[in-house]
């Protein structure tokens, strides 16, 4: 599994990632240092948000329901949304509504069914990193990103619409 | 006509570069076929039984006499010399090389157009009224919403993986030339108080294995946010419409599932919370895709019949007579007229046109209807805005042509998916039921007394000829191994749409056209006058009398 994110629309890889992934019945104990920021599933939260002194990462599938998972965010600093399937659409419409309806502001990750060739549509939704899934080659994700320099609709990347932005703005 | 601009221009290009590097990586193996699907069918090429077929995007099913000429080439050059049209107003290239594809959107993208988001689970080619903008009927041009609609849905991030294919209809128009209320949305312009433009917003329609009519959800969506509704009903769908299974994956099962008015709430709350953003057209937005849309310069003509068209008529030439009076319908401008071309001959498969079918028609339109050709859903070409003094000299260069069959609107004027001969999901042949019901009515001029009756003919369930909503309506079915035929009878698409009923059991190939025979000569014994169209004799008497003519015949 690589971790990449983007800015000013290009992609890179992430080597450092300091988040670290809990099991639903996982908790923090002696081996992993209470410091450490962590993401924990839905199920997880309560047990683990009170004792963490870290960070405190969201794990949520696809199809959740985002005012659902907007009500779960005080004090969480990632969402990491997990795809089931890459044709499985929901988690674009939920990173959407996440940003734009309920304001999350943390960082929005893209886990489990992640093609290099959906990145770009991902990023324009809101996700900021992405893990790609195994088998899909870091260096095509790194290339296709950029494929297409414009789009013609806004999104959760605040883009004007391009049949206003090809108008000087008066 | 919409020109694009250096943006879109550049879009299209960027677009031809992506998949070209894409094929690279399936031809070289580091896409397997599994993800290369997608990015495929999101770029209008599906495998079929015998190769791919490519298929071209013709938004609002517009041409350009440069685009029809382009195509011939690309056909000539890349394909077998010939292109299909299809019933979404668009363009299929049957045997295209893969290795090909890439150039040949190369060749697409030099006269603007493309093949994006002509498949795949997205929203696809936006069709719209084949008269637009030349209708005698219309309220007001729908292209120009149509337009903005295609640009707000290409490569829209959000909506590229919808639980299914995504399909809107607009028209602008009285009278439904558009079939808005077979389409996962159909918009239909409207006038509102004070003749304020807006949209009725009808949701939830489709064909397929469970046809239905859409409700309308909306009577009137200000024209500030057409685009907005547009994106809370995508959005409403794409969070929750059925992932279980592809067969209720449609947003019209979402919409009869959840109830019309509790979708239409749905909708509705989503989009109070969006329709002040950026998706809000200004009258700024919109004047630039209006201004492209103006009428060509008419020129004008005196109320009366010119003397060319008197003449003609005059020298009772009836084959000018039938065409005129079949394929010619009002224009909105007096002195003009719209030109049906039938593409349903006894030469070529419904739909089907040849490269040099194709450069002539460019030449007609150039002359004749100031170079713009339209594709309709019937699968016929149309010349908008022809001089009637024209006429007689245009019949004659399309009679040469093979595209002046007097038929359209009437029943040898078949609407036929490609079927068993070309795709691989069909249960039966469709092209060969079309050619035989072309030869038994080959005598016109009983054609001619049936008036309008419609016939759409689907190899499959799939429904891709709309074989629900024809006035007569064959289905391919798999029986035992064997193709066999379902009649039915009583579909339409127009203002008051309805969907056939099966009249009784499934036919052999054999039995088919036979029993659409019958079902013909029962309608001209059983109707109150010639003047009663076949659909009104239907809705008058039910199936019954139709049903005995046939199964009496071949038994039940
Ligand atoms: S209706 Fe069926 S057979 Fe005909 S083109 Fe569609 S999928 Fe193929």
């Amino acid at each position: 599994m690589t971790l990449l994110a983007h800015e000013a629309g290009v992609a890179r890889v992430i080597a450092d990632d300091p988040w670290i992934t809990l099991g639903p019945d996982e908790t923090l104990d002696e081996t992993l240092d209470e410091a450490s920021d962590v993401i924990v599933p839905l199920e997880g939260l309560d047990r683990v948000r009170p004792v963490a002194r870290g960070r405190v990462g969201l794990r949520v599938p696809g199809d959740a329901d985002a005012d659902a998972v907007a009500a779960r965010l005080g004090g969480v600093d990632l969402v990491q949304i997990e795809l089931p399937r890459f044709t499985d659409g929901r988690a674009y419409t939920l990173a959407r509504l996440l940003r734009e309806k309920h304001g999350f502001r943390g960082e929005l990750r893209a886990s489990g069914a992640v093609l290099p060739d959906q990145l770009h549509y991902l990023a324009r939704c809101g996700f900021d990193s992405f893990e790609l899934a195994d088998g899909g080659s870091v260096e095509d994700a790194l290339a296709v990103f950029s494929d297409l320099s414009q789009s013609y609709q806004p999104a959760a990347d605040g883009a004007r619409p391009a049949w206003r932005r090809r108008r000087p703005v008066s | 006509m919409y020109t694009y601009d250096a943006f879109d221009q550049r879009m299209v290009e960027e677009r031809a570069a992506q998949f070209r590097a894409q094929v690279v990586r399936r031809l070289d193996g580091r896409l397997t076929e599994d993800a290369f699907k997608p990015l495929r069918l999101q770029n209008g090429l599906y495998m079929q039984l015998h190769a791919y077929m490519m298929r071209v995007a013709i938004p609002y099913g517009l041409l350009s006499s440069d685009q029809v000429r382009r195509l011939a080439r690309i056909a000539r050059d890349y394909d077998r010399g010939y292109v299909h049209f299809t019933t979404r107003q668009n363009v299929q290239l049957n045997w295209p090389r893969l290795e090909d594809v890439p150039a040949i959107l190369d060749e697409l993208a030099e006269v603007q157009m493309h093949a994006i988001q002509t498949s795949g689970n997205c929203i696809r080619n936006i069709t719209s009224d084949p008269f637009a903008g030349a209708a005698a009927d219309e309220i007001a041009d729908p292209r120009p919403y149509a337009e903005i609609l295609r640009q707000w849905s290409t490569f829209h991030p959000e909506f590229a993986f919808l639980p299914r294919k995504f399909k809107f209809a607009v028209t602008g128009a009285r009278e439904d030339r558009a079939a808005i209320a077979v389409h996962d949305v159909g918009i239909r312009v409207v006038e509102g108080e004070g003749g304020a433009i807006g949209f009725a917003f009808y949701v939830g329609g489709g064909q397929g294995r469970t046809p239905i009519l859409a409700p309308c959800i909306r009577p009137f969506v200000p024209e500030r946010d057409l685009v907005s509704y547009a994106e809370a009903v995508l959005r409403t769908y794409n969070r929750l419409g059925r992932r279980d299974n592809k067969y209720k994956a449609r947003i019209k099962i979402l919409v009869k599932q959840t109830g019309a008015e509790a979708f239409a709430r749905l909708v509705e709350e989503e989009h109070a919370r969006i329709k002040d953003g950026p998706l809000a057209l200004t009258d700024e937005d919109l004047e630039p895709f209006k201004r492209a849309f103006r009428p060509p310069p008419h020129a004008v003509m005196p109320a009366e019949d010119p003397p060319e068209l008197v003449a003609a008529r005059l020298a009772k030439d009836r084959a000018f007579a039938h065409w005129e009076r079949h394929n010619v319908s009002p224009h909105r401008v007096p002195g003009y007229a719209n030109v049906s071309l039938s593409l349903k001959s006894r030469d070529l498969p419904p739909g089907d046109v040849t490269s040099e079918q194709l450069d002539a028609v460019a030449e007609l339109a150039d002359r004749y209807a100031f170079g713009r050709v339209v594709v309709t859903h019937r699968q016929n070409l149309v010349l908008t805005d022809v001089a009637r003094r024209d006429l007689p000299a245009l019949h004659g260069a399309l009679a040469k042509l093979g595209v002046a069959t007097p038929n359209v609107g009437k029943l040898t004027d078949v609407v036929c998916c490609p079927g068993l001969d070309y795709c691989n999901l069909a249960n039966a042949r469709s092209i060969n039921v079309a050619q035989d019901l072309l030869a038994r009515f080959e005598d016109l001029s009983a054609l001619h007394d049936l008036g309008d009756m419609h016939l759409n003919i689907s190899g499959c369930i799939n429904a891709c000829g709309h074989h629900h909503v024809g006035h007569v309506g064959i289905l391919g079915i798999d029986k035992q191994g064997t193709e066999h035929y379902q009649l039915m009878l009583g579909g339409s698409s127009g203002d008051e749409a309805s969907l056939g009923r099966i009249l009784g059991r499934a036919l052999t190939g054999d039995e088919i056209g036979g029993a659409v025979e019958r079902v013909v000569v029962a309608y001209l014994q059983l109707r109150e006058s010639p003047q009663e169209p076949f659909l009104a004799t239907y809705r008058r008497l039910g199936p019954a009398p139709f049903k005995e003519a046939v199964y009496d015949a071949v038994g039940a």
